[in-house]
């Protein structure tokens, strides 16, 4: 399973250059689902064939969370805000690719660096796990339109959850369900707010909201 | 026999080029239920232009003239360091990847200068866009070879694709090798001008790359253009090849005849991909070379790591 | 009687979402509030045994925080009657012609105690993977308070809000991760995340991994607690959410996240790695401080002015804590007392602005005759809050500079001077004008024959300083004053455990 393990991350690498290469919020909205499967495939290959029923679970609820109901949120959210581009990065989308491969660079750089020889844990996990949770900081600090911003934190979460499993963690069920809760509830508060602020500003892009600059 | 092999793999790359052209247009004629051009249509073009005649612009100097030779010239001459099929090249040696590079190159900065030396506006307009593109698409192909160098124990060419067989790929270095097919093939098409990079059967010149640049060469030079661009495709052809199907059975003939099929069979994706997708935009073309740049980039480090 | 201390605000706020009738639903906040109120009272008597393995506990250190919660959310909510009966509605920013409509009060309310329930719940819970878990429920119930008004500026506010402290605490939840991987590295696979089993365990856990997980939850819960330079989010959202709420924010909220970070630094400190947390808390403490005193300067809008003090009382919390000693014992002095303070200035705030519809430093003017009691707290709160005797908090800002004396840490005890000696200034030039000065247009408000031009605003006319919103603040001044003339020995004994629990002192 180590081969289509190893796959699976070159994956995510690809969807997370494809969130910070995309401008169309649908494209990039349609990669965080992506992720999202891949996501909950990471688990299963990673311990298989030793699968228990709890980690099945909880595979299954993530993905049905993060690559089902998210992204439909999303979605509708940015069709009610009547967003399709992000217009006007911070940072322009080829540069972004570029620094995708410097971040790339650096994420395998510190993951070399982690003394985490004694752990059994693939080789790819953890620096994919760092790129993702840096791409989703890139994409946040450097996109201005609401939706974008929250397609990044959740790439962020997602590299938290690949780090998670890298290590198997005993999480219990608890937390993970609570986990999965809250980033349900964040993206659903946001979703609202990003229907408000397209109605309030007649743009979600958030350089225009200057009425709270210093 | 080594030689031997090189010589014959030169001589049907030279023999069977033009026959990747009809193979896509076939593909894209049976994709839009059309019957389709003749096989030996191709042939019949370089045929008909090497009869021909040409006129010169009082302008143009001989810069112009040499621009197709050169570019015949340089091509070839690449070709005779690419394996087919995993059967070492005519040439070889360590780093022979840089000087097919660097030939591709030459035979591209004499095109350039033979469509500026036009004086035309539009010929000018096309080599600006042929040569942003191909400095973008540079860096992609250069880090993909490099990439494949590092996995595979070889550092020339024919060493390197001799080293890559289902064993590596199945191995560790799997997926950045499926991240190096796809850096590749998006170079075969921005480098042979094809959809969605450039559309080689546009009428309209404005939205033309490479056809532009060529609009005034005719007859014996233009037959030479057309011959070192369908080289070019199987070269490129060949590189993908020799990554996407590393099928090695060790008996010279069989492994030969897999690359061209191979090949055959990268002309069918060409002609599917012109088949389905639109040309991109022209400001988006820089992106996509870019991302192939990535791609083989990310597929360095999971090599080297 | 743990679990009965989490659901009453739970099911509270269920009924106020249900509730059709406000003023039902208002003697529910304040009846659930008391109720919260009573049990923290009886926690504290007799601490209540830990429940779910352990996951809920009440230690020293939580008995504290949660006893500060529950006292600012009980007058808080007093206020929140009047608030809600008489000033909702009431544009708060005759600036731009937006129309604007505030949330249902309903929302409102349920949200306040959901917030309540969520603050309980970081406050008890002693398993990290929960803490984290009520840490971000928090934010996310705290994000319609901010948006009560519905107002674009507060759409605004809400969304850095939002958007920044989830960032934030998504870095706390991987610190988490760290946590379970310094564990994982020394094979102690069947160890719980709960605090007690990791302190129990602190020498055994790998402090390269620990290292690096105190940083991660020290940025992220750092962000939400307000720490420069990751303090941004805080003056928009304190500015621009109703007063009451601004003053459960700064009061309640930012203690909260305060205590997780005080518990990766008592697992720090437990596990012999109490250096290199303690410097990081020194410095972020200072930075904060710095940067409060470089914004408060010439602030134009008095609830920011309080936010950035805010953010620099958050920067004296962590200091107090860096430093331990007795600097610890006035940390958690510190906490109480800046909640209280904090809390009383931001009702203040409310009442200021409820009077005269703008919250411009400027135009804000003549306290003293409009609003007398009003007037009063700001000043009061003035002195308090920059450390006079005989307010409280000179007692603990004495006792942390007594501590970086000790400590012979001079050098950071002359940056801490500075900045309480700038921030003294700055805030006294804004204020006190603000108190005694004349009102820069010839009419005020209250004397205006007819309203400006903005629209008629029934809140103008309402009696300028109704009972309800000059005693809470009140209440809270007076147990400022009294805590800095004397800390009983109970609460005195009280502040020993907590800070002793969290390996401050």
């Amino acid at each position: 399973m180590a081969e289509w393990l190893d796959a699976i991350l070159v994956l995510v690498i690809l969807t997370n250059l494809w969130l910070l290469g995309s401008s169309r919020l649908r494209a990039c909205i349609q990669a965080a689902a992506l992720q999202g499967i891949l996501l909950g495939l990471i688990p299963l290959l990673a311990t298989w064939p030793a699968i228990t029923a709890r980690l099945a679970g909880v595979a299954a609820a993530s993905i049905v969370v993060k690559a089902i109901v998210l992204p439909a949120m999303l979605r509708r959210a940015a069709r009610e805000a009547n967003v399709v581009y992000e217009v006007q990065p911070l940072v322009g989308f080829t540069t972004s690719l570029l620094l995708g491969i410097v971040l790339w660079g650096l994420a395998t750089h510190i993951a070399g660096r982690l003394p985490v020889a004694m752990l059994h844990v693939a080789p790819l996990l953890i620096p994919v796990a760092i790129f993702t949770i840096l791409c989703g900081f890139l994409v946040i600090a450097s996109r201005n339109t609401a939706v974008m911003q929250v397609i990044g934190y959740l790439a962020l979460e997602n590299g938290i959850y690949i780090f998670g499993w890298a290590f198997a963690i005993e999480d219990p069920l608890l937390v993970e369900m609570g986990v999965l809760l809250d980033v349900f509830v964040a993206v659903f508060v946001m979703g609202i707010m990003i229907y408000r602020l397209s109605r309030e500003f007649d743009t979600i892009e958030t350089d225009e909201f200057t009425s709270l600059k210093e | 026999m080594l030689a031997l092999s090189g010589f014959v793999q030169l001589i049907l790359a030279f023999a069977l080029a033009p026959m990747l052209l009809s193979i896509i247009n076939r593909t894209k004629a049976a994709f839009a239920g059309r019957h389709g051009p003749p096989w030996l249509l191709p042939y019949h073009e370089l045929w008909k232009l090497l009869h021909k005649g040409a006129v010169y612009s009082r302008t143009a100097t001989a810069v112009f003239v040499a621009g197709p030779i050169v570019g015949l010239a340089a091509t070839g001459l690449a070709l005779s360091f690419i394996p087919v099929g995993g059967c070492p090249a005519l040439v070889s040696f360590p780093g022979d990847f840089l000087l097919v590079a660097y030939l591709l190159g030459l035979a591209r900065f004499l095109t350039v200068s033979a469509a500026l030396d036009t004086g035309s506006s539009f010929e000018g307009m096309g080599a600006s866009r042929e040569v942003l593109f191909s400095t973008l698409a540079e860096p992609a192909l250069l880090l993909s070879l490099i990439t494949l160098a590092a996995a595979s124990p070889g550092a020339s060419l024919s060493a390197i694709y001799a080293g890559i067989d289902s064993a590596v790929l199945a191995s560790g270095a799997g997926p950045a090798l499926f991240l190096v097919m796809a850096a590749l093939l998006v170079v075969l098409l921005s480098e042979n001008a094809r959809i969605p990079i450039d559309d080689p059967a546009t009428h309209l010149e404005l939205t033309m790359i490479h056809e532009v640049m060529v609009l005034d060469h005719g007859g014996p030079d233009l037959a030479l253009i057309h011959y070192a661009s369908s080289l070019k495709l199987w070269l490129f052809g060949a590189l993908l090849v020799g990554v996407a199907l590393p099928l090695r059975s060790g008996f010279f003939l069989l492994d030969l005849l897999g690359g061209i099929a191979g090949l055959a069979l990268v002309a069918v994706i060409v002609g599917l991909v012109e088949s389905v997708m639109a040309r991109l935009r022209l400001v988006r073309v820089p992106q996509l070379l870019v991302a192939a740049s990535v791609l083989s980039v990310v597929a360095l480090v999971l090599v080297m790591r | 009687m743990l679990w009965i201390l989490l659901a009453v605000p739970v099911v509270s706020a269920m009924l106020a979402f249900a509730l059709p009738w406000n003023w039902p639903r208002r003697g529910l906040l304040v009846a659930s509030s008391g109720a919260h109120l009573g049990l923290a009272a009886a926690a504290i008597g007799r601490t209540p045994a830990p429940v779910l393995d352990g996951w809920i506990a009440l230690d020293g250190t939580s008995l504290l925080f949660l006893a500060i919660t529950s006292v600012v959310f009980f007058v808080v909510s007093i206020y929140a009657v009047g608030y809600l009966a008489h000033q909702v509605r009431v544009a708060e920013d005759p600036g731009r012609e937006v129309p604007f409509v505030d949330y249902p009060e309903a929302v409102f309310t349920g949200c306040l105690l959901l917030f309540l329930a969520a603050m309980t719940l970081v406050i008890v819970s002693h398993h990290w993977g929960l803490m984290w878990v009520a840490v971000e429920a928090t934010t996310l119930a705290s994000a319609p308070l901010i948006y009560f008004h519905r107002h674009p500026r507060s759409l605004v506010a809400t969304w850095k809000y939002l958007v920044i402290c989830s960032v934030g605490i998504a870095l706390a939840l991987l610190g988490y991760f760290f946590l379970a991987v310094s564990a994982e590295v020394r094979e102690l696979s069947p160890i719980h995340l709960t605090i007690a089993d990791l302190e129990n365990h602190a020498r055994q856990l790998d402090p390269a991994w620990l290292k690096a997980a105190f940083l991660l939850l020290l940025v992220g819960y750092g962000t939400k607690m307000g720490l420069a330079p990751l303090h941004t989010w805080l003056p928009d959202a304190h500015s621009e959410a109703p007063s009451m709420v601004s003053a459960l924010l700064s009061g309640v909220l930012l203690n909260c996240a305060f205590l997780a970070i005080l518990r990766g630094h008592s697992l720090l400190a437990k596990a012999g790695l109490g250096d290199f947390s303690r410097e990081l808390l020194v410095l972020f403490g200072l930075v904060s401080m710095v940067f409060a005193a470089v914004f408060v300067i010439r602030q134009a809008d008095y609830k920011r002015l309080l936010a950035y003090s805010s953010v620099e009382h958050m920067g004296i919390l962590s200091l107090g804590a860096g430093i331990g000693g007795i600097a610890g014992f006035g940390s958690m002095l510190h906490a109480v007392n800046h909640s209280l303070t904090k809390a009383m200035l931001f009702l203040a705030a409310g009442n200021t602005l409820h009077y005269f519809h703008t919250k411009s430093t400027l135009e804000a003017r003549g306290l003293a005759r409009a609003l007398p009691v009003t007037a009063l707290v700001w000043i009061a709160g003035l002195l308090a809050i920059t450390g006079f005797p005989p307010f409280g908090p000179f007692v603990s800002e004495l006792m942390i500079l007594k501590g970086m004396i000790d400590g012979s840490r001079i050098l950071v005890a002359i940056v801490y001077l500075v900045a309480l000696a700038a921030i003294l200034v700055a805030m006294a030039a804004i204020v006190i004008p603000m108190v005694y000065g004349k009102p820069p247009r010839s009419e005020s408000p209250a004397e205006a024959s007819e309203p400006p031009a903005a629209g008629a605003r029934p809140g103008a006319r309402s009696p300028a300083e109704p009972l309800w919103s000059a005693v809470p603040p009140l209440l809270l001044a007076a147990a400022v004053l009294v805590l800095g003339v004397y800390v009983p020995q109970p609460l005195s004994d009280f502040l020993h455990r907590a800070a002793i629990a969290v390996g401050a002192e």
